[in-house]
């Protein structure tokens, strides 16, 4: 943006960035109503059930109508609520989950906001999505959100510790916090990517694993969507929900999901690099990247569909004491591989 | 002074973001029906009519967990600068940093041992 201010002055540029700003949201809630339609499409082929497949050619248009409907329905606020938290609470999920995306590059030189420290941005922000749930369940004044609201912190804070250690992990290796960055560390194809990286593999490729799991759980995603255990809390913190508000949550969970996705393209993946080497075309880039995005939200609604349901003490016990530690461990390792200047295995030459 | 406007963008993203989810729910405020009732408006719940105030007592583990998230989180905070300047610090920074993360270590097995991590 700061550079469209210095081509085209203060009042275009200004006008420009803010068009580049509703451009990215639109497009992210567009992407939203496919990839709610492509978790249930997954979700009913692994049941061996057809999906949704009225509304429109093999249902495509279902999300939008379901939209349609959201607008159309009474916004109920239960007479015992604290309205003012009641009504700001999926306001802030919504715009945190927004927010979080100004920093993520799409494309060499596509981002809004090309923070130095992006990264700790990008943790910052996921690190307050707990807000708005937390306000949530307190707000309604009945007891399944509020249940719902307490499990809901108490796990995404658990999950969120293993999550900064891996990315303390990813930013030893690439010595810099800027997305950009860390993206063009990865740029010479498959090898470099910092998941299968030669020597680091054997510490990074567990660390990508344990980052999918820990964003499961930051994201409230089945096998750990405890907050909203439907056969206990009937929704967690959304019970006393309806209409617009509602699909708040549900568009700031999603878009936390994807979030997710894009975070672990750009952190393991290469980002918008190709397996086989760089990338500069940024149409080419941008898809490249939004396809890796697509990928990885396969395996989330794979998992949902495969996976059953974890106990909340077996969550707590993974978190606190399977991955942290795990996590914990890698950090010192890569740390030590780093300091002593980075020796390679001698079984190969790829490395060094 | 010149690095703050980098973060303008990020200002105005969130206030576009912000405006997008009033709008969202002045639309349903002005589209849709509202008729509430008292047997609507009251607190959900299965079967039976709600009873007491939904804000009672929970678990101590609960605030347990927030406070050992702290702990960790700090930790977390401590080790991003190290990220960037570990070429610099090289051997005798990464040491100084396992004391420091060592010492930490002894603090979460002791937790361990207490049973602050147990869910049972």
């Amino acid at each position: 943006m700061n550079a469209l201010i210095e081509d085209f002055g203060p009042v275009w540029g200004f006008w420009l960035g803010v068009g580049q700003i509703l451009a990215i949201m639109v497009m992210l809630l567009l992407t939203l109503a496919f990839i709610l339609l492509f978790d249930r499409k997954v979700w009913a082929a692994v049941m061996m059930r057809k999906g949704p497949n009225v509304v429109g050619p093999f249902g495509l248009l279902q999300s939008f109508a379901d939209f349609l409907k959201f607008v159309f329905k009474e916004i109920i606020i239960p007479a015992g609520a604290n309205k003012t938290v009641f009504i700001l609470a999926p306001l802030i999920t919504f715009t945190l989950a927004f927010a979080a995306w100004a920093v993520v590059p799409w494309a060499p030189g596509w981002v809004i906001a090309d923070l130095n420290v992006g990264i700790l941005y990008l943790f910052a922000i996921s690190s307050l999505g707990v807000y708005g749930i937390i306000m949530g369940g307190w707000a309604s004044n009945s007891k399944y959100p509020f249940l719902g609201g307490l499990r809901s912190a108490a796990q995404m804070v658990s999950y969120e510790v293993s999550i900064g250690f891996i990315i303390i992990t990813v930013l030893l290796l690439v010595g810099s916090m800027n997305l950009t960055d860390i993206v063009n560390h990865q740029r010479a194809g498959i090898g470099a990517w910092n998941a299968f990286a030669w020597p680091t593999v054997f510490v990074m490729f567990p660390m990508f694993v344990i980052f999918f799991i820990s964003a499961l759980a930051e994201t409230n995603r089945p096998p750990f969507d405890l907050p909203e255990a439907e056969a206990e809390l009937v929704a967690g913190y959304q019970v006393e929900y309806s209409s617009t508000p509602y699909l708040l949550f549900m568009i700031g969970e999603y878009l936390s999901i994807v979030l997710m996705c894009a975070m672990m393209s750009i952190l393991f993946l290469g980002g918008w690099h190709a397996p086989w080497g760089p990338v500069e075309n940024p149409f080419f880039a941008f898809g490249i990247l939004y396809f890796k995005i697509w990928v990885c939200f396969f395996f989330f609604a794979m998992v949902k569909a495969i996976v059953p349901r974890y106990r909340y003490d077996q969550l707590m016990r993974l978190g606190w004491k399977v991955l942290l530690p795990t996590s914990l461990a890698a950090v010192a390792l890569i740390a030590g591989w780093v300091a002593y200047g980075r020796p390679s295995l001698p079984l190969t030459g790829l490395g060094g | 002074m010149s690095y703050l406007t980098e973060y303008l963008p990020i200002l105005i993203f969130i206030a576009v973001a912000a405006a997008l989810g009033v709008g969202f729910m002045l639309a349903a405020w002005v589209l849709a029906p509202s008729n509430p009732d008292p047997e609507k408006v009251s607190a959900y719940e299965c079967g039976f009519n709600a009873f007491d105030d939904a804000r009672m007592k929970f678990d101590v583990r609960f605030y347990l967990v927030s406070i050992l998230f702290i702990i960790f989180d700090l930790e977390v905070a401590f080790l991003f600068p190290l990220t960037l300047s570990l070429d610099d610090v090289g051997v005798f920074g990464f040491w100084s940093v396992m004391a420091f993360l060592g010492v930490l270590t002894v603090g979460f097995v002791y937790e361990w041992k207490k049973g602050a991590l147990e869910w049972e």
